[in-house]
């Protein structure tokens, strides 16, 4: 059972680095941050592979649909992510072009 | 559980991934280095999901790859084609579906075990308990979101959702989830596991039904971080490292994020959640009222504003959803031109969703410096000759600080009611998301512009160029 002590430690030291890393985020960036956070998470589809790749019949494709399903969640968290941040960005440059 | 065996080779790159999501969060917490941060989040995911591919005996490779190809498909249209507005309930339905696709996972893995335990192998009481928590709080992630969604997109009304034996079907349909993740931690059971998947739908539903509209967001950020906690899970039953490092790093940011957000307005989570259970916190009777206001035309508030020496703009999501923003930037800049100084007030909910409006304004290629957070600029209202209030209604409600009963009480405020002239600019008289009346358009101080957003902002440019 030793083995599930370092589960167990990883899992409580990740809490304590996943809090520590956003606690200075200023209130502008909650919107990209969740939707950053939330395409993280369709890391999943790395489970949904795994389990895909020794399913058969019924199982597979309830595995191919949690595949779709993560698929969207991971590709487009990062890009509707990339896109809002993108604004904030562009807009200092386009700004200066303007006033000349 | 076969192909748990990971390569060395393989272990350190995942281990990188995971190195990865943490400068990911990092990166997207401050504001020069979030797009940096968003790139490695995704180059970590992509590395990570591909590796299987590399290390491990796959069966059915060409359908996994077709899977991911049409979820990749419907993951950048949606993402190419969301107007920035509808953000909030795409983040929800992009993080369901995450919560949908675990439970599932999870699911197979409990049938996987079912078989096992039909051959008599001794399984251990965490992985079942892991299982049966990923089944659970999946399915509560995936049908929560989706009624986030129905709120937001308004497929559904936008207030709370309350009926008499609510409390006891939510109650009874959580003691029930409970009993059947016991039994299977007793025994593992495919049917079991289908049961407390439904189970998990009907609570997911019957968790968000109460929430009002304003307080969606923070459900959002809440469920977001319950799909992590539910990654994490399935990352232990699949004894995955990468897995339950990036699902518990998004479970314990997501958590934090949530407190945050809901600090900023004011409210406790258990308030947001349970509030409209308990009764009186739903006092918004969401109808305009037909008591008398001043209203005027584009050419009177243009004259208001010209001879006005200070002036701030307040604006709300009415604005973003008539798209009138650049025309405002415009109007601004002719102010500006003029020698008024003016400057954006921006409350931490404004929008959808915190930080939203800074999203939407930015899309209007507003500059960042005329962009006053809400503790900055409240002290200016009592010098401000006028304030132009577009679009926005509960953030600006005085009933926030004066009417305990109210949905939003205790909600930090913009101090409108101090400045000397406001200029509300509405479509209707009905209220705002929060669905109460504000005192303040009835004030003597208060002009109302009725109309379209962009319409009306349309006329105020003409007329103030006509000066």
């Amino acid at each position: 059972m030793s083995n599930d002590i370092t589960w167990l430690t990883f899992f409580v030291l990740s809490v304590f680095v996943g809090i520590e890393v956003i606690s200075k985020v200023s209130s502008t960036l909650h919107t990209p941050l969740m939707s950053g956070a939330n395409a993280i998470h369709g890391v999943i589809l790395l489970g949904a592979v795994l389990v895909a790749g020794e399913a058969d019949g019924f199982a597979l494709v309830v595995a191919l649909v949690a595949i779709v399903l993560a698929a969207v969640n991971m590709v487009g968290g990062f890009l509707v992510t990339g896109r809002m941040l993108q604004m904030f960005t562009r807009k200092p440059a386009a700004r200066k072009g303007a006033e000349r | 559980m076969e192909s748990l065996t990971i390569p060395t080779w393989a272990q350190l790159v995942l281990l990188l991934c995971a190195v990865g999501f943490i400068l990911a969060l990092k990166g997207l917490s401050g504001p020069r280095t979030a797009r940096a941060g968003n790139l490695v989040g995704a180059g970590a995911a992509t590395v990570a999901c591909a590796l299987p591919f590399f290390y491990a005996d796959l069966d059915n490779v060409v359908l996994i790859l077709v899977a991911i190809a049409i979820g990749t498909a419907i993951g950048v249209v949606g993402a190419q084609r969301v107007q920035m507005t509808q953000m909030p309930q795409l983040v929800a339905l992009f993080n369901g579906v995450g919560g949908g696709a675990a439970a599932l996972v999870a699911l197979l893995e409990l049938r996987t075990f079912a078989d096992l335990d039909e051959l008599g192998v001794d399984l251990p009481v965490a992985y079942l308990v892991a299982t049966g928590f990923t089944i659970l709080v999946g399915s509560v992630s995936f049908s929560g979101s989706v009624v986030t969604f129905a709120k937001l997109q308004e497929l559904m009304t936008s207030r709370p959702v309350v009926f008499p034996g609510l409390p006891i079907a939510f109650g009874g349909a959580f003691v029930a989830a409970l009993v059947v993740a016991g039994l299977i931690v007793g025994q593992p059971a495919v049917w079991a596991g289908v049961v407390l998947g439904l189970l998990g739908l009907a609570v997911g539903v019957l968790l968000v039904l109460p929430v009002g509209g304003a307080d969606v967001p923070i459900v959002i950020s809440l469920l977001n971080a319950f799909t992590g906690l539910t990654v994490a899970a399935g990352g232990y039953v699949l004894q995955n490292t990468v897995l339950l490092v990036a699902g518990t790093l998004v479970g314990a940011s997501g958590t934090f994020l949530t407190l945050l957000m809901a600090g900023a307005m004011g409210r406790s989570v258990p308030n947001i959640l349970f509030g409209a259970l308990k009764g009186g916190s739903t006092l918004g009777a969401g109808q305009a009222s037909d008591r008398p206001v001043r209203s005027a035309g584009p050419a009177d508030v243009a004259i208001l504003l010209a001879y006005a020496e200070r002036v701030i703009v307040v604006p709300g999501y009415g604005l973003a959803v008539a798209q009138a923003q650049h025309t405002l930037r415009e109007l601004v800049d002719l102010l500006a031109e003029r020698g008024t100084k003016v400057d954006y007030a921006i409350h931490p909910v404004a929008g959808r969703m915190p930080g939203h409006m800074n999203v939407l304004l930015a899309e209007a290629q507003v500059p960042y410096e005329q962009l006053i957070e809400m503790d900055d600029i409240n002290a200016e209202f009592k010098q401000t000759d006028v304030v132009l209030v577009v679009g926005a209604n509960d953030v600006v409600n005085p009933a926030a600080r004066t009417t305990p009963s109210a949905p939003i009480y205790g909600m930090p405020i913009l101090d409108v009611d101090q400045a000397r002239q406001v200029v509300f600019m509405k479509r209707s008289m009905r209220p705002g998301f929060a669905g109460i009346e504000n005192e303040l358009l009835f004030d003597p101080r208060t002009t109302l512009l009725f109309g379209d957003a962009k319409d009306s902002m349309g006329k105020l440019l003409a007329a103030l160029k006509a000066l």
